[in-house]
């Protein structure tokens, strides 16, 4: 029957509870409020930074030149961590999104320099190769974690070496660099009204993915299946297919970062993306999706992606050693970690 | 017509290597009524359920539906003739609120395009889980999250979610277990307003009080097969309790 039944008519008397049984979930609803406004709590910190770096250094800074640059620092990242805050979300996880990214960009450019030639049809080429690479790595995660059931930590680092020294194999440990220019000149650098074509294509990446997630039934089943996979199956959801098709997306993710990637460094750096699994998973995380799966959101996302950046930037900015952006960042992601499970235990208690 | 139990049960086997779980046990529920299935632990209580409400085939025996053959190959199939069941465990998603759980599966949609691309309506299903608790007297808020709610609301929600859904039968498997006593009590009201809605009832428990307070008859399971029924008015808890050991009702004999 898919439609609710209502024959219930006849019923006007409403069985009061008690006050003790009303209140019981609002102390609670207080504390999770204030928890989860995670979020809020964290755009007061990068708006925090951002006033601290710019009446330091307001000659630098808060430039527009500064901002585009930060923004284009972080907009492979974000690509990948729409895909991550899905793939959490169900209470997996991704280490396999960099390996995974350089697989891609190699397998674009091959399909570029295979196809020869500097036109918009090549370009096209090599976008469709590139993402159909990241999608096939992310149907095999997806496959191996929800039909073989084999731990995600486990499948993702296995396809993270694989995908990696794959790469490695078809190139010869040698980057490509012959990339077409008109690649490099439109989505590696180019500009529109001022604004980096690369952080366009990653602002409409984010936009979607955060409507998907927020206001459809894919999204909806992503926080279903990791906040309680059984209660899922009960309602006869595909469990697994909806697994599968999460680690696609991911990986599908993964391959346009790839595409950018080779677009923005004009090689398919092989080597320049060893930490960008990490740093994706430490800012998912530090904006507030729970590893444990089924709750956090986009825009903590977007958060916890330019907080590590602006960090960086502005701890260059200010002549500081960048290396204090891993300690700051390292740090925060254990708070963001810590404060998680306080919450987990204020809920389940 | 009106003779025909909603559900009827006959000769029901299934076993599991060399446990005969059931031995051909048969059981019946008409509408608007609620039935109390009992029986020792390993009497195939959970298992006759299973079977009833999909999640599980049996080896032998035939289930008719309104007087109709069906065999349930899932459990959607048993919620398409209008079986829905309330597990132990209450299989409730706590991140999200009592709306989304009451339509887990079975979400509405916009119309147009957007709805197509599986944009949820949920105003709407927001309004329509308020106004099904409204009817049972389920006091939630509909966009609270589950985890914020005490157990006997969530027991509630559950209890709620499967009134909404179910056209014909509900199964409970131990709906008050875990719950207080002025929790139990709602929930108990909360079944005879299921009931008194035209629904069929029947409920897992092996607290016999409650079974003999609640239910209109008791069905007693043992070792697989259906020993007797009863009225749970012409019952005691020690005539239940021998009859779940020995086998024998005395009222039947009577």
């Amino acid at each position: 029957m898919s439609k609710p039944s209502a024959p219930f008519g006849g019923f006007t008397t409403t069985t009061e509870l008690p006050p003790d049984e009303r209140d019981a979930g609002s102390t609670l609803r207080r504390l999770r409020s204030i928890f989860s406004s995670q979020s809020a709590a964290l755009f007061l910190v990068l708006v925090a930074l951002a006033v601290f770096f710019s009446v330091l250094r307001p000659d630098a800074f808060p430039r527009v030149a500064n901002v585009m640059n930060m923004a284009t620092n972080a907009s492979i990242l974000l690509v990948l961590a729409v895909g991550s805050t899905f793939v959490i979300l169900t209470g997996g996880i991704d280490l396999s999104i960099n390996g995974v990214l350089v697989f891609s960009g190699v397998i674009a450019a091959m399909a570029m320099v295979a196809v020869g030639g500097d036109n918009p049809g090549v370009l096209l080429v090599g976008l469709v190769c590139g993402i159909a690479a990241g999608t096939a790595w992310g149907l095999m995660n997806g496959f191996l974690v929800a039909k073989a059931r084999i731990p995600a930590l486990i499948v993702t680092l296995g396809t993270m070496g694989m995908s990696l020294g794959l790469a490695l194999l078809l190139t010869g440990g040698v980057d490509i660099s012959d990339v077409p220019e008109s690649l490099v000149l439109t989505v590696g650098s180019g500009r529109v009204a001022g604004v980096p074509i690369l952080v366009i294509i990653t602002a409409v990446v984010f936009v979607v993915g955060a409507l998907v997630l927020t206001f459809t039934r894919f999204g909806r089943y992503t926080y279903a299946v990791g906040s309680s996979p059984e209660a899922c199956r009960r309602a006869s959801i595909d469990v697994t297919a909806h697994l599968i098709k999460v680690y696609m997306l991911a990986g599908m993710l993964s391959g346009l970062a790839g595409y950018l990637s080779l677009a923005r460094f004009a090689t398919t750096t092989l080597s320049g993306h060893l930490t960008d699994n990490l740093q994706v998973i430490a800012g998912v995380v530090i904006g507030g999706t729970s590893l444990f799966g089924g709750s956090g959101g986009m825009m903590g996302t977007l958060i916890g992606i330019i907080i590590p950046v602006m960090l960086l930037d502005g701890f260059v900015v200010l002549g500081l050693p960048p290396f204090w952006q891993q300690v700051a960042v390292g740090a925060v992601l254990i708070g963001a970690v810590y404060f998680d499970q306080l919450r987990r235990e204020l809920r389940n208690r | 017509m009106s003779d025909v139990p909603l559900i009827d049960a006959r000769g029901i086997v299934r076993h599991f290597g060399h446990v005969q779980a059931l031995q051909g046990a048969d059981f019946s529920v008409g509408r608007g009524e609620i039935v109390g299935l009992i029986g020792d632990n390993g009497a195939g209580k959970s298992t006759l359920i299973r079977i009833l409400s999909g999640t599980d085939r049996p080896d032998d025996g035939k289930i008719r539906v309104n007087g109709e053959l069906v065999h349930f190959n899932g459990p959607q199939d048993a919620r398409a003739v209008g079986i829905e069941t309330v597990y132990q465990d209450l299989a409730l998603a706590p991140d999200l609120d009592a709306a989304a759980n009451v339509f887990l599966g079975r979400e509405l949609v916009i119309p147009g395009l957007l709805g197509r691309l599986g944009v949820l309506d949920k105003s709407r299903m927001i309004r329509q889980t308020g106004e099904a608790m409204g009817r049972l007297g389920v006091t939630i808020r509909p966009s609270a999250e589950v985890f914020t709610l005490s157990g006997g609301q969530r027991q509630s929600a559950a209890v709620a979610r499967a009134a909404m859904w179910a056209t014909s039968a509900i199964f409970m498997d131990e709906p008050t277990a875990n719950l207080g006593v002025i929790q139990t009590k709602g929930v108990l009201e909360l079944i005879r307003r299921v009931r008194d809605a035209g629904k069929a009832v029947v409920i897992i428990s092996h607290n016999l009080p409650q079974i003999l307070e609640i239910t209109d008859r008791i069905v007693i399971l043992r070792l697989g097969r259906t020993v007797g029924q009863v009225a749970a008015s012409a019952a005691s808890v020690d005539d239940l309790i021998r009859a779940m050991m020995s086998g024998v009702l005395r009222s039947q004999a009577a």
